[in-house]
């Protein structure tokens, strides 16, 4: 038995050596991922305390749950949860159909000097922050001097105070999102195209299929493992925002919040207002959400077809 | 795709694909035009795509007190730099001791990674621990930390450095190599494309950080640009303290400084650059996207 505990120990020390090395290399990520992603993961106790900045979170009171019963109460839980899930899925599916059908009428251009040109311009945005561009919409949406109202007034109409009504924002949002990512997309969309193997146009093309049909038949189908896996990831998201859209775009404007708030964007302005606990409590709501999301897709996918599932 | 295309339907394509790329190109122009405009066109006339007359007004006052715009240059600069270098390194190094088959806590430790892909702590302790435990706020550090490392692109690297046969880092090893040195004379010279790539892509997300200064940095000296022109956007007073360099609150007039013109010449020094160089890149990055599509 001792001799045997020897031996064993001495094994493991033999193997620990042998993968020093290699331990020692993911050493540094190990560190960082401990400090930036599981100490947080741990600090999400905080959400059922009372937080104290001189008690930090460790010796804070616990008061059960008491910040997700005020959250779950008030009309923000209802209002940003709604707002996050709801403009989620319309990315999802505005920002699927149009990247394919750009990625699809890209593969009928001939000239590669045209398709290159048109692929860069494209992609112009994935270079600039939400900064920038809520320059841009500034310059179009701002009330007196913008452009969007000179065109208005120009055609007969009259000029619209875009940051004080609500009704406008889900479409300049959308509108916003689909330019930023669409070149992305459907760049990723199109190189599932080129693989596709050319004799299965051509097959197509002599069975008499029209080129619809081939896009139906042919291009479509090629796309479906790409797309299944893009909408994994925007599924699991579902509850996650894009903070920069949200939050530069409409410029944070307390009137427009009806349409513009999300978990994200609440979960910021709790923090500045230093309202820990609560916005801690909003957070975990929203990972654990997430969570469950991300299996549960995935487990559907592996079930329908395997090879496309994330893990 | 081989097949008939008739005159008019290639037309029509052409004709789609220009109007869609005018929808990108034209509000790049507008914000230029802005810049070059005269601040009385634009309190009579509004912004303009094509202004009656052009100005360099703006970009003389932008460039008489240059101060805020250098520092913002210099931090984004050090801390995108610094930031991608550090956390590509980390980041390959644990990509490729979790590509050898021989590791033998290549199993736990992907999950340690895959795992923080699943779920996240939140914004809130995320928070607390950066500025209440490790004292990162409000200090040039914030912007290399906590972001040095991610999954996802470590994930890519391993799936990468697996297609490296085996029998080269094991040859090296019998020679007497340390995995260090494996990693850095054998596997790096051999990555480059996915190097490049997701250094790439590093550097794009870190030039145009303005979330981490927002969340962390009170220190004007500390912003980077992306900050420095949102302020710039939303807050007038912020914009002529910058441009006079009086101090905040010792505001002077509204009508001697072209306010509007002013904060578009401000973007297009701040973000220009990024559109001059922005076309060099291109190819490598629509081909990397292609390799952040293959799944880990």
């Amino acid at each position: 038995m001792v001799i045997d505990a020897a031996h064993r120990r001495r094994k493991t020390l033999a193997t620990v050596r042998a993968n020093f090395e290699l331990l020692t290399l993911t050493l540094p990520a190990l560190i960082a991922f401990f400090l930036f992603n599981y100490l947080p993961m741990g600090g999400v106790i905080v959400a059922f305390k009372r937080y104290r900045y001189d008690a930090g979170i460790l010796h804070s009171p616990w008061i059960g749950l008491a910040n997700f019963s005020f959250f779950f109460r008030s009309v923000d839980a209802w209002r940003i949860t709604r707002n996050t899930v709801a403009y989620s899925t319309a990315f999802i599916i505005v920002g699927t159909i149009t990247a394919v059908v750009i990625a699809l009428l890209l593969l009928e251009v001939r000239s590669t000097g045209a398709k290159k040109i048109y692929q860069t311009v494209m992609i112009l945005p994935r270079f600039l922050s939400w900064v920038v561009i809520s320059f841009i919409t500034h310059a179009i949406l701002n009330p007196v001097h913008g452009v969007g109202n000179q065109i208005i007034v120009a055609l007969g109409g009259t000029a619209v105070e875009w940051y004080s009504h609500t009704q406008y924002w889900p479409f300049i949002l959308t509108i916003s999102h689909v330019w930023n990512s669409v070149g992305i997309t459907s760049i990723i969309y199109y190189a599932a195209l080129m693989g596709v193997d050319p004799q299965l146009y051509e097959a197509a093309e002599i069975d008499g299929a029209t080129r619809l049909q081939q896009t139906w038949h042919v291009s479509i189908p090629a796309l479906v493992p790409v797309i299944t896996i893009l909408n994994i990831l925007a599924i699991g998201n579902l509850f996650t925002g894009d903070f920069g859209l949200f939050y530069q775009i409409p410029r944070d404007v307390g009137r427009l919040y009806p349409v513009t708030d999300i978990i994200n964007t609440y979960v910021y302005r709790g923090l500045r207002q230093g309202d820990i606990g609560r916005t801690a409590a909003v957070g975990l709501f929203q990972s654990s959400v997430g969570l469950v999301l991300i299996i549960v897709t995935n487990a559907i996918i592996r079930r329908i077809s395997p090879e496309n599932a994330l893990f | 795709m081989s097949g008939r295309q008739s005159h008019a339907s290639s037309t029509l394509l052409h004709l789609f694909f220009i109007a869609f790329s005018l929808a990108f190109i034209v509000p790049f122009l507008l914000v230029l035009s802005i810049s070059f405009s005269h601040e009385e066109t634009i309190r009579t006339l509004g912004y303009r795509l094509i202004p009656p007359e052009f100005t360099l007004d703006a970009y003389r006052y932008a460039f008489a007190n240059p101060g805020r715009i250098q520092d913002a240059y210099i931090v984004t600069t050090l801390q995108s730099a610094l930031g991608t270098f550090l956390s590509i390194v980390v980041m390959a190094t644990c990509g490729y001791a979790l590509s050898r088959r021989s590791f033998r806590y290549r199993g736990p430790i992907t999950f340690i990674v895959f795992f923080t892909m699943l779920f996240s702590g939140g914004l809130v302790p995320l928070y607390i621990v950066v500025t209440q435990y490790l004292r990162l706020g409000n200090s040039f550090w914030v912007y290399i930390f906590p972001r040095l490392v991610s999954a996802f692109p470590i994930i890519i690297f391993r799936t990468f450095f697996q297609s490296i046969p085996e029998s080269l880092p094991e040859s090296a090893k019998i020679d007497g190599a340390s995995e260090w040195t494996i990693f850095f004379r054998i596997i790096v010279p051999l990555s480059k494309p996915v190097v490049a790539t997701l250094s790439l892509f590093g550097l794009i997300d870190r030039w145009n950080d303005w979330f981490t200064t927002l969340i962390y940095v009170r220190d004007t000296r500390l912003y980077t640009l992306q900050f420095l022109l949102q302020r710039i956007l939303r807050e007038a007073q912020f914009l002529r303290a910058i441009a006079t360099e009086l101090p905040l609150g010792m505001d002077i007039g509204q009508h001697d400084l072209p306010t509007e013109s002013l904060r578009f010449a401000m973007l297009i020094i701040a973000a220009g650059p990024m559109l001059v160089v922005f076309p060099f890149f291109q190819k490598h990055f629509a081909k990397g996207l292609t390799i952040g599509a293959v799944k880990g």
